[in-house]
């Protein structure tokens, strides 16, 4: 690729992007990750999580909004079954953020097993970052880069699920305060952070003004509701304004 | 399976790998699936994409404004404050997400400190 960054310039091998993956993950985001990662390792410890059960969880779910959906359903005495529907609808999310991705993860030949190990790797954090760096990484490495970066990643929030999980008893409860407060300012940020215009914005609006509502209606299909109807007619709003726009032959 | 018995035994270890493999994991590989054998751009993605987007920023609101834990002895006011200053602070500094995030994580203490 002509216009490859100078760090991608010399790199031939798999096992150089694969490093270079990892070593991006020390970074802005891979420290918030971190942050953020020991915010839900106090979360489960205050549910009444094992460590064992709490780092299983941040590693094979490797969602933290399903994770801190169910964690957070346990703990206000709901049943193991429903906390298991969350993470279903929760879940669903993935889909899209999988299939954008997908054009930035392919092998010179298909490789089925790679490509499954890869989007694992695909949470916010890593999405935004694999959309991010993709690009400037030559195609026949791109796989392996993704690889690095979201096993990188991975380790990051097992790591950080460890540091919370052990210092949340000792911290003050400030701290703890703050620390499951990353959670939520990390994820309407990341989300701001993709955000190109009026209409990507409505379903942030939507959502943030119907969840509470719907929280307080419906508790336990709150965010279903949040999605279905929030999301639904934000996207309606915007189609509307994308053909309105079309239709007056403007930009 | 009751609440505990998922959080802190090794049975529940068993249940966490279960629902990793069978509920979560498998929409990542339906979109490596679709991603690979179908044109981007669908319609139906932009849907899905943007019911996905509100389904976290409920979670986000949920998150400041019902929160379990630690977090519930900040008071209500100070929470929002904070959240809204991280936003301000992240588009004043064009979008800065490590300023914006631990500058709403500063406010916050700061708001706990002089309301306390």
């Amino acid at each position: 690729m002509a216009t490859a960054a100078p760090r991608w310039a010399h790199v031939t091998t798999q096992g150089h992007a694969y490093r270079n993956g990892i070593f991006d993950c020390l970074s802005i985001p891979g420290f918030i990750l971190l942050s953020t990662a020991a915010g839900f390792g106090a979360l489960a410890r205050d549910a009444g999580f094992s460590l064992l059960n709490a780092v299983t969880m941040m590693a094979t779910f490797y969602a933290l909004p399903a994770q801190v959906v169910m964690v957070d359903q346990l703990a206000r005495g709901g049943s193991v079954l429903a906390g298991t529907f969350s993470v279903l609808i929760t879940a669903i999310r993935m889909l899209p953020m999988v299939v954008a991705i997908m054009p930035q993860l392919q092998a010179p030949r298909r490789d089925l097993w790679r490509q499954t190990l890869a989007v694992h790797g695909v949470a916010v954090t890593g999405w935004i970052e694999g959309m991010r760096r993709l690009p400037a990484v030559p195609s026949h490495v791109k796989l392996s880069y993704f690889l690095g970066l979201g096993g990188g990643l991975v380790g990051v929030t097992v790591l950080g699920t460890i540091i919370g999980f052990e210092a949340a008893g000792s911290l003050p409860p400030l701290l703890s305060a703050v620390l499951l407060f990353l959670t939520p300012i990390y994820f309407l940020l990341s989300m701001l952070a993709t955000i190109r215009g009026v209409s990507e914005a409505l379903p942030v609006v939507f959502g943030c003004a119907l969840g509470p509502v719907f929280f307080l209606v419906a508790p336990g299909l709150d965010l279903l509701l949040t999605a279905v109807i929030g999301g639904g007619a934000a996207y309606a709003i915007a189609r509307f304004r994308r053909s309105a726009a079309g239709q007056g032959g403007g930009t | 399976m009751d609440a505990a018995t998922f959080m802190a035994s090794p049975v529940g270890l068993l249940a966490i790998l279960a629902i990793a493999l069978f509920v979560h994991e498998p929409w990542r590989w339906l979109g490596l699936y679709v991603g690979n054998s179908l044109p981007a751009g669908s319609e139906v993605f932009e849907v899905v994409r943007f019911m996905a987007t509100a389904l976290v920023a409920g979670l986000v609101m949920r998150l400041v404004l019902f929160p379990a834990g630690a977090l519930e002895n900040v008071g209500l006011a100070v929470r929002l404050t904070a959240l809204i200053a991280g936003i301000a602070l992240f588009f004043a500094f064009r979008r800065h997400l490590g300023i914006g995030v631990f500058g709403a994580a500063a406010v916050l203490v700061a708001g706990q400190l002089i309301t306390q």
